[in-house]
Formats: C-alpha cells, sequence, structure tokens
C-alpha cells in the first residue's frame, strides 16, 4: 500500500477539538464532519486540500478528545495518510480502527514543509520527499495492526 | 520481572499469569461506556457491521450528557439514536434526561466500577475511574462497538509512571492543583503511552473526590490511564456502591517504572493553567498581571462532585459575583444537584448571582450553556483549555479549581484564597 501527495504541514499538539470543534459533533456524516476539518486553525484547509495528500505535524498529533470524529473528518476530506513525531495514543488507535493511514516519524516531521510532494510506502514504513530528494524510515505496523488495516478496519478484522 | 498496578489488571484479563510493556493482548471487559457524541458513530458501526447482539446488557453504559437536554433538533436525533439502541438491546444502564449525570461522575457514585475491573468508554476521560483502583481508559467510537459486541478490547501493555505522594494538602489547596502542578511539570505529552501510578502515605489527605479528579485528567498529560492503590479510603467509597466481588491490586515491589516522581503534597499551591494547553500551569500566587474574565464555569467530570460544590459555595456563601462577570455552577449528577439543594448551596449560588443548572457536559466543550463569544475570557474548573474550546477562537480559557474559579468570580479577576 502506498500514498502519494501535497503536504498541509501543522505545529506540535494539534488537538481533535481543532481538527473538528465541538460545535459539529451534533452529527456522524462523514461529509459534514470533512467539510469543517482544521477550520479552527487553518480555515483554507478544506478549499485547499486534493484527494491523496497527506498531513505532516509534529509531537503528540490528535491530542485531547477521543472523538473518532476526527480521524473520520480527516480521511473524509481526502487526506491518505498523516505524518507525526508522535500521536495522542486515542487518536493512534481511532485511525487505525477506522482505516486512517499514519505513520510515526520525528524526523520526516520535522524536515517536511507545506508544499512539498510525498510518497510513503506502508509495508517498508518508508517516507520519500520527492521534492527534497530525502527519505526517511518510519517503524513500519506490527502484524497485528496490519491485520486490521487489510481487514479494512477493526470491526470487519472481528467479523472475518 | 515484577508488574505495575496497570498490568496486572490487564493480565488478569488477558488470562495471563503476566504481561510485559510492549505486549499486544486481548482482554475481557467488565465496562464499556459511550456518550451522546459518541455512540452514535459507534452504533453506525455496530450495525454496519452487522452484529445483532451485546456482550453482556448489564456490561454496557450509554450516558445522555454532553448536548443534552438537547440543544438543537441534530443533538436530539443523536440522543434518540442512543435511546432506540439502548432499547432494543435492552441496556440496563441507560441513563437519559431525568437521572442523568456527567458520565465519569455519574458511573462511580452508582456503582458501576469497582477496583481491578476494567473499562473502556467513547470519551478520552474515561482515565477518571483509576481513583478507584481499576484500569480505565479513554477509546474511541470503533473500540466501543467491538466492545460492545464481544466483550473484548486489544491493547498495548503500557508501562508507567510512578508518583509517590507525601505530605497533605494545605487549606484551599486541592486534587485539581495537584493534577494541573504534574501536568504543567511533565507536560501534556508527559505520560504519552504511559500509566500514571499514584502511591504513597500522601494519598491517607486525598478523598475520593480529589483522586477521581486527579485521575480524571491523567489524558491531559497523553497517560493511557492514571490509577490509585486501593486504601481504606477507596474501600469505604466501593462498600456504598458495590456488592460484587473485587480485586484490589497492589504493585509488585520489583515493578519496573520508566520515571519516578516524589510530591510533597503540602509544597502545592493553588495552580492555574493558561491559555491554550493545560501545561501552561501557575501557581496563582505568583501572577502579578491582572486578569479579567468574563464567565465562571464550575462544574464538569473534573470538579462537579459535592466536594466541590461544597467548596465553591464556602467561597460564594454571603458574598456576589462581580458586575459584568456570568458564573455558571453544574453539579455533575442528579444526585449532586439534589444534596446541592438539601445543603443549601443551590441558595448560596443563586444569591450569589450565579447560574445554577442541571447535569450536562454543555459549556466544557463548547457545546451548550456558556458559550464564549470573540475576546471573551473565562475560569473553568473543566479540563481543557484548547483553542475554540469553549466557544470562538479567540476566547480564552484558564483552569482552575472550584475554590480559585469561585474567588475569581467573586474578584471578576483570577485570584485565589489565602
Amino acid at each position: 500500500m502506498k500514498a502519494q501527495g501535497i503536504v498541509h504541514k501543522y505545529k506540535d499538539n494539534v488537538d481533535t477539538d481543532v481538527i473538528i470543534p465541538a460545535r459539529y459533533l451534533n452529527t456522524s456524516d462523514h461529509k459534514e464532519l470533512a467539510s469543517h476539518c482544521m477550520e479552527d486553525i487553518d480555515k483554507e484547509f478544506v478549499s485547499r486540500v486534493k484527494p491523496g495528500d497527506i498531513m505532516v505535524a509534529g509531537m503528540n498529533f490528535g491530542c485531547g478528545s477521543s472523538r473518532e470524529h476526527a480521524p473520520i473528518a480527516i480521511k473524509a476530506s481526502g487526506i491518505s495518510c498523516v505524518i507525526a513525531g508522535t500521536f495522542a495514543r486515542i487518536f493512534y488507535r481511532n485511525a487505525i480502527n477506522i482505516g486512517l493511514a499514519i505513520l510515526e516519524c520525528e524526523e520526516a516531521a520535522k524536515d517536511i514543509d507545506a508544499g512539498d510532494e510525498v510518497s510513503v510506502d506502508f509495508d517498508t514504513g518508508v517516507i520519500t520527499d520527492i521534492t527534497k530528494g530525502h527519505t526517511y524510515q518510519a517503524e513500519p505496523f506490527p502484524d497485528f495492526i496490519k491485520e486490521i488495516i487489510s481487514a479494512g478496519g477493526l470491526l470487519k478484522s472481528l467479523k472475518k | 520481572m515484577g508488574m505495575t498496578m496497570s498490568q496486572k489488571i490487564l493480565a488478569k484479563h488477558a488470562g495471563l499469569d503476566s504481561v510485559r510493556e510492549g505486549q499486544l493482548i486481548r482482554a475481557k471487559l467488565d465496562m464499556v461506556l459511550g456518550n451522546d457524541i459518541t455512540s452514535p458513530v459507534a452504533i453506525n458501526e455496530f450495525n454496519k457491521a452487522g452484529f445483532d447482539g451485546v456482550f453482556d446488557r448489564e456490561k454496557i453504559s450509554l450516558v445522555m450528557d454532553h448536548f443534552t437536554p438537547n440543544k438543537d433538533i441534530k443533538a436530539a436525533t443523536q440522543c434518540k439514536q442512543c435511546r432506540d439502541f439502548a432499547g432494543k438491546y435492552d441496556i440496563k444502564n441507560y441513563y437519559d434526561v431525568g437521572d442523568m449525570g456527567i458520565e465519569h461522575a455519574l458511573l462511580p457514585e452508582k456503582g458501576l466500577i469497582a477496583p481491578g475491573e476494567l473499562c473502556i468508554g467513547a470519551d478520552s476521560h474515561t482515565c477518571t475511574y483509576g481513583a478507584l483502583g481499576a484500569f480505565s481508559t479513554g477509546v474511541g467510537s470503533t473500540d466501543m462497538a467491538a466492545g460492545m459486541a464481544t466483550g473484548e478490547a486489544w491493547f498495548k501493555v503500557p508501562s508507567a509512571i510512578r508518583f509517590v505522594l507525601t505530605g497533605k494538602l494545605n487549606k484551599y489547596v486541592t486534587g485539581k492543583d495537584v493534577i494541573l502542578h504534574i501536568i504543567g511539570m511533565i507536560g501534556v505529552d508527559g505520560a504519552l503511552y504511559r500509566s500514571m501510578e499514584f502511591t504513597g502515605e500522601g494519598l491517607a489527605s486525598l478523598s475520593m473526590d480529589d483522586r477521581l479528579c486527579i485521575a480524571n485528567m491523567a489524558i491531559e498529560a497523553g497517560a493511557k490511564n492514571g490509577i490509585f492503590e486501593v486504601d481504606d479510603i477507596t474501600e469505604e467509597y466501593v462498600k456504598e456502591r458495590v456488592n460484587r466481588p473485587y480485586d484490589k491490586f497492589a504493585p509488585d515491589p520489583d515493578a519496573v517504572y520508566a520515571e519516578t516522581y516524589e510530591i510533597d503534597l503540602s509544597s502545592v499551591k493553588q495552580t492555574v493553567s493558561f491559555p491554550h494547553l493545560p501545561e501552561n500551569a501557575r501557581v496563582v500566587e505568583d501572577i502579578t498581571e491582572e486578569i479579567k474574565i468574563d464567565q465562571a464555569v464550575i462544574g464538569s467530570c473534573t470538579n462537579g462532585r459535592i466536594s466541590d460544590m461544597r467548596a465553591a459555595a464556602e467561597i460564594l456563601n454571603g458574598k456576589h459575583i462581580a458586575k459584568g462577570v456570568r458564573c455558571i455552577v453544574i453539579p455533575a449528577t442528579q444526585k449532586v444537584y439534589m444534596q446541592c439543594i438539601k445543603e443549601g448551596l443551590a441558595e448560596i449560588f443563586i444569591n450569589a448571582g450565579c447560574v445554577f443548572s442541571t447535569p450536562t457536559c454543555g459549556p466544557c466543550l463548547g457545546g451548550h450553556m456558556g458559550i464564549l463569544a470573540a475576546g471573551e475570557r473565562a475560569v473553568s474548573t473543566t479540563n481543557r483549555n484548547f483553542v475554540g474550546r469553549m466557544g470562538h477562537t479567540d476566547s480564552e480559557v484558564y483552569l482552575a479549581s472550584p475554590i480559585v474559579a469561585a474567588a475569581s468570580a467573586i474578584a471578576g479577576k483570577i485570584t485565589g484564597i489565602k
């Protein structure tokens, strides 16, 4: 599995309240959630994002509320992968459980800039910044998590 | 190698003699929780996956607390979806308007969590129940759906940070000040993926409400769970509420901790966390600038319990809040609400010029019942002060104890009590 796209870059401690503000949690409609994704820290994200784009952020991405609406909004906005220095643990679980690809790589998260074109190989964990000509090695998922992702999410893996 | 308290509980529920840090396990759950925001997503996933039954109708709790009493048609629709699901599967612990409370105050109060139990909840503050010596952690809606269907969840066994508490809290210093102090010390990702385990002779001076408040905010340091060693105070609390057998787990003497901090409770002072992260903790007496406030919120899963109400009422008794300040007092459960009325606290709040509301999470997450406009500032006993958390992205939230919030409401600016 691979992804390739243009980077949207954010800082440390991006919390789920800014990924999808609580005022929009009166719905679970994926498209509606996506239409407000990131709006409290980046009003232009929704109009700028293209299918396949990649989100890159610093440490502790997705901290705060456990709302699964956050990874849902990111995924439904067209983002193919989130790369961060570290992820808050509930966001990490949620992303895996709903099938949003995520990779932890502190070096890549620091170096890659907004607007760079980046490709990601999930089997090997190799991240390539095509614009800069750099590659980075992220830890690939353990087999247990690969099974959930390849089944198409946690519930589908349980029903197998 | 010895195990931590958290590891022992996980091992038992995975049917294993021992577990080690980093190990992936499947474990049996004693309670699966959801609220009116997270349950609809879980119910959709549950139905989509084609499940046609729940693992145990008595081990699921659905609490309608976030946007209730329903703030708009969409919120009402989400609650209706939960109500229909609870009816269809005969969920025993379904709590709707009239008997609900804020979930993390309600479940311990109702005896739905006991020491040594394993609980997941689709709400990040599910870590609250570690105060009872349970392993309890927040998850997302898909985990909740899987938990309701199978009674199990996957976990990566965490390492732990140990907090050895000594000494005794000073007057007007509370569990809230302790946890804000700790988050200020280790940062919002200081305990990422780890357990925070609280032990030491200082526990004897921490009430159950103090412990629930401290464990509640473990997530604000990134922790997987916060947990207290069970002692007489826990047992006293549980005795009145739980009538099933339970296990007490103490850490092994040779348990390995990633870090250990010793905290002398007598050295903790009244603390406020500045915008926009809980780690921006400052001691109140060191604040030299004048920070005027427009609103004070006293309540939430962090500080909406009876001791919080009593502490706020003690400060507000016979006083009036400053002109231009709105003070919103929200007891966390119907029981606490009733106690406030019986003990005369409701009258104190209303005479002081406060709003006194039925239980709801409302303002804490900028849902309803106290949203901030651009440029407004609140002192709040809640748990998060992120950008836009309580309303407009140009508003500010300062986190504090009920004592500091009440004193600030009277002064019209952030202030402590000497």
